[in-house]
């Protein structure tokens, strides 16, 4: 039996062949695309708010995408316990639509950056990386907008529901200034909301899930996606 | 009609880089005595109303909702009958 994994495609997006390849051929799980103009989640056990540059960033990074009819759809599916997992442009729009806390700042250095970066997974016990065997991972972010920013009550909430999933780390797991590099508040590079339900990450895992490339270390991350739905399938 | 201007601001407590490399910037050009740029967005538009009463909470709704986000932004406006 197989998931399926819905794309959101907005006017912008860029990753979204991306994603659905890994989910189609790399995990071999169908996939669908959902333009965002409809409302219509196609029966998708999990959806995916892929990376991009939705209404060109105007305004502020994802802003505007929130208010796409297929959100309304997303949100509620999200509300009652959906898998959402948003990369990139995917995480600023769960940011602005208040799936997750805080925002995204202008990288510290004003630059977009395009690099592999080495993450800590932080949290292994989330629907989104209990089949994730290492402690760091090598992924790719490729962002202008990634420094991400929550006041001090927010961070302390995240820290203690053990909300962050991942952060930017040496490559042995060292998360200090020196391995941040956007300028993210507690190094954060992905999250989850209270519920788990929903992560938001900085970082390209459908970037690094085919072995052609030379790096996997995406990949867990649809694995641990994949391996939790359908464990709760047979559950029911 | 009337005719509004949204300036939008980013918060005292944040920081902000672009700011800050304009003041480089100003720097480099010899101006010594400039502290503290912030930049902000600027967003005119018309609106029609039945009353001033109700453009103004429309306004406050858009840029509450849309214009700003309060997590890093705050905004205030300017509100006049279009001539």
């Amino acid at each position: 039996m197989k998931i399926k994994y819905g794309i959101v495609v907005f006017p912008g997006s860029n990753c979204d062949h991306d994603a659905y390849y890994v989910a189609k051929k790399i995990i071999n799980e169908d996939s669908v695309f959902l333009w965002h103009k409809e409302n219509d989640l196609q029966g998708s056990d999990v959806i995916i708010l892929p990376g991009g540059f939705s209404y060109g960033d105007y305004l502020r990074t994802g802003a505007i995408a929130k208010f796409s009819p297929i959100m309304d759809s997303v949100i509620k599916f999200a509300t009652n316990g959906g898998i959402v997992l948003g990369i990139c442009n995917g995480f600023q729009i769960l940011l602005e639509t208040g799936l997750l806390p805080g925002v995204m700042l202008k990288n510290e250095s004003l630059k977009f950056i395009c690099k592999d970066v080495y993450l800590k997974v932080e949290n292994k016990n989330t629907i989104f990386t209990n089949k994730i065997s290492e402690d760091i991972l090598k992924i790719p972010i490729a962002h202008g907008e990634g420094n991400y920013f929550a006041d001090d009550k927010t961070l302390e909430e995240l820290q203690e529901n053990n909300q962050i999933v991942f952060q930017y780390s040496s490559p042995e797991g060292e998360t200090t200034d020196k391995f941040n590099p956007n300028g993210s508040k507690l190094n954060i590079a992905g999250i989850v909301n209270k519920n788990g339900n929903v992560l938001g990450m900085m970082p390209h895992p459908e970037r690094s899930s085919d072995s052609v490339l030379h790096k996997t270390d995406g990949i867990g991350i649809f694995r641990s996606i994949t391996e939790t739905i359908k464990s709760k399938l047979i559950e029911v | 009609m009337f005719k509004a201007t949204v300036i939008i601001k980013r918060r005292p407590s944040i920081l902000d880089p672009q700011g800050k490399a304009v003041e480089e910037g100003a720097k480099l050009l010899g101006f010594d005595n400039i502290d503290g740029t912030r930049i902000g967005k600027y967003v005119e538009f018309n609106i029609d109303a039945e009353d001033y009463d109700s453009a103004e909470k429309e306004v406050k709704e858009y840029a509450e909702k849309l214009l700003s986000n309060p997590i890093m932004e705050d905004f205030e406006f300017h509100l006049e009958e279009a001539k």
